[in-house]
């Protein structure tokens, strides 16, 4: 759904296939990311999506009942998005398709099942869909295959993930809670309402909690999931004197997988399809909108002719090892909290003895690292970074950093000028703005591109009458940001990531030959 | 004067952690053990201040016998 949203955007249509007609059951995915929100917020999908969830900075983390520590996930101000919103899958469904169909070009075709699929000698995909009045095909160009962690599609083609299960089991479960509780992350490691094992609590809206309760390898799925039991085990959990009702029970247990190569042409696979992880660290959901982030814009690119096919490919390289660093996290995560030898007992002991009193050894106690967007710095569409930046600033690769500018007498947020279409991002003042070279710059930019965004930021208020729009960064956080100075350039893809960036103008040739190699032309160059 | 810095020093902590855990796999609880007193004289050995040495001794005992 996020993949038609984005294509939406960009003007192209899609059909979407979906074989359930009501959304997902239970809350399932609930913690969305700031990279998540500002992905969303491209289509304004996010607005909705702030209105509803529970908006949450902090976490705590318990051995027992002592809290070992706690920590502030938004140490920046200047951000549109949070760190973090919670808000149950089923809404974002929600909100993402009344989007879509406001858009009007996207076909929704629900109840809807794919039953087959066959790849023709044209590199096309043949779909056979089955729906209550019968059966069709569809030959599509191109196939994002977002069916989830028992993904049809995968194995009717023959792939596989490969990957670490994971014998731990872990009941999940939502409850509705008449009073309103804390905005916060909570982890307890060994609490003394249930002991032995961990526990995670996170608020949604309505009123509704996430639990997480650690249950052991020999648990028996069947008896955990007991309505009753579960009951016991959440009023022992939240004291004897909360009223709750139990609304979504599962016990599971997971595994961290993904598969080979994410592209298997005309077919692309994205987010449970391709890879899974453990629940610690909000990196399904997140992990997949980031998969749709990265690919649709690379899709309509060659669809409209910009771009050769070879771009494609950069989808596996940018992706996958994103999808390494998720599991990555997750299963070190797991690790921690399920120690496998006496070694790695002793050592969570003496972590967690240590951390009373040593900040150091609170940076070991692992209960989820959160999930930041991933930086492509090794990918073939990147160039060379200019080595005068020697301060911070994002790198080629990473995700552009969001700052509040001044428009007029406005404030707006530099990420809603950033993305959709290729974007030259300029640090600017008046005489650079006056210069001729700035001209013929702006001139050039729009013959490689029509469609490229030139967005301008200066200290001070331009005096002079410009036709273009210029934004003012008064306190000078977002020049410091992106460490610039007056005449730096950075070359931003449609999804927001750097392609690359010059301290002090580049050569008319040198963009032209970066444009070129974030369309993919320079393919191993 | 303490030497001893409570504040994160370790580059990369997970990846530290991670690597530590792994250095026991496959081995006995004694052998563990070995492993973990060698670890400890190589490290020492490479911060050499008996100082600082004097000092990571008393707080790492201070926090077993006051737990």
């Amino acid at each position: 759904m996020s993949a038609a949203v984005e294509f939406s955007n960009l003007g192209i249509k899609t059909i979407l296939l979906e074989s359930s007609d009501s959304f997902s059951d239970g809350s399932r995915a609930i913690c969305w990311s700031q990279r998540t929100l500002e992905i969303m917020d491209r289509s304004g999908a996010a607005t909705k999506m702030l209105e509803k969830g529970v908006t949450w900075n902090q976490g705590r983390v318990y051995l027992k009942h002592h809290e070992i520590y706690n920590f502030d996930l938004q140490m920046e101000t200047d951000l549109k998005m949070p760190a973090f919103i919670n808000l149950q899958q089923y809404y974002v469904e929600e909100f993402l398709e009344s989007h879509l169909r406001g858009k009007k070009l996207t076909d929704i075709r629900r109840l809807n099942e794919v039953d087959d699929i066959s790849i023709t000698e044209n590199k096309t995909a043949l779909l056979s869909v089955i729906t209550p009045n019968g059966k069709y095909e569809i030959n599509a160009k191109y196939v994002i295959a977002a069916d989830g962690v028992n993904s049809f599609l995968r194995k009717r083609l023959g792939l596989e993930t490969k990957g670490q299960k994971f014998e731990e089991k872990f009941l999940i479960t939502d409850i509705h809670v008449k009073e309103p509780y804390p905005m916060e992350r909570r982890f307890w490691f060994d609490p003394i309402f249930h002991k032995g094992q961990s526990a995670l609590l996170h608020v949604q809206p309505d009123n509704i909690l996430r639990i997480d309760l650690q249950l052991g390898v020999d648990a028996d799925p069947k008896i955990e999931s007991n309505p009753t039991r579960v009951q016991s085990r959440i009023q022992k959990m939240l004291g004897e004197n909360i009223d709750f009702d139990i609304q979504w029970i599962s016990v599971y247990s997971f595994s961290c997988k993904r598969m080979d190569r994410f592209v298997h042409e005309p077919v692309f696979f994205v987010g449970d399809a391709a890879h899974v992880v453990s629940p610690f660290g909000a990196r399904g959901g997140n992990g997949g909108i980031q998969d749709i982030d990265n690919l649709v814009w690379k899709l309509a690119s060659v669809l409209k002719g910009l771009a050769p096919k070879s771009l494609l490919k950069s989808y596996d390289l940018e992706r996958v090892p994103a999808a390494d660093e998720n599991i990555l996290n997750s299963s070190r995560s797991t690790d921690f909290m399920t120690p496998k030898n006496e070694a790695s007992k002793e050592f969570r002991e003496a972590v967690f003895l240590l951390s009373k009193n040593m900040p150091f050894a609170r940076k070991l106690v692992n209960s989820g690292r959160l999930s930041s967007p991933h930086s492509y710095h090794n990918s073939f569409l990147n160039s060379k970074d200019d080595p005068a930046f020697t301060g911070k600033g994002p790198i080629p690769g990473s995700a552009s950093l969001d700052a509040v500018l001044g428009l007029k007498s406005a404030e707006v947020w530099l990420l809603d000028y950033l993305g959709r279409e290729f974007c030259c991002l300029v640090f600017v003042n008046d005489s650079i703005l006056s210069s001729k070279r700035f001209e013929e710059f702006r001139k050039f930019v729009k013959s490689l591109n029509p469609q490229m965004n030139l967005v301008m930021v200066s200290r001070a208020i331009i005096s002079k009458n410009m036709r273009a729009t210029v934004l003012v960064d008064k306190s000078g956080k977002c020049f410091n940001k992106w460490s610039a100075i007056p005449g730096s350039v950075y070359l931003v893809r449609p999804d927001q990531h750097i392609a690359t960036r010059w301290k002090n103008y580049p050569e008319l040739e040198n963009l032209e030959q970066a444009f070129k190699k974030a369309l993919g032309h320079c393919e191993g160059k | 004067m303490s030497y001893f810095f409570a504040d994160q020093n370790i580059e990369a902590p997970d990846d530290f952690y991670e690597m530590l855990i792994n250095a026991h796999d496959g081995l006995s609880n004694s052998d563990s053990r070995l492993l973990n007193a060698n670890l400890i004289l190589l490290l020492a050995n490479q911060v050499g201040k008996v100082e600082i040495l004097e000092e990571a001794i008393s707080l790492a005992r201070k926090s077993v016998i006051e737990r």
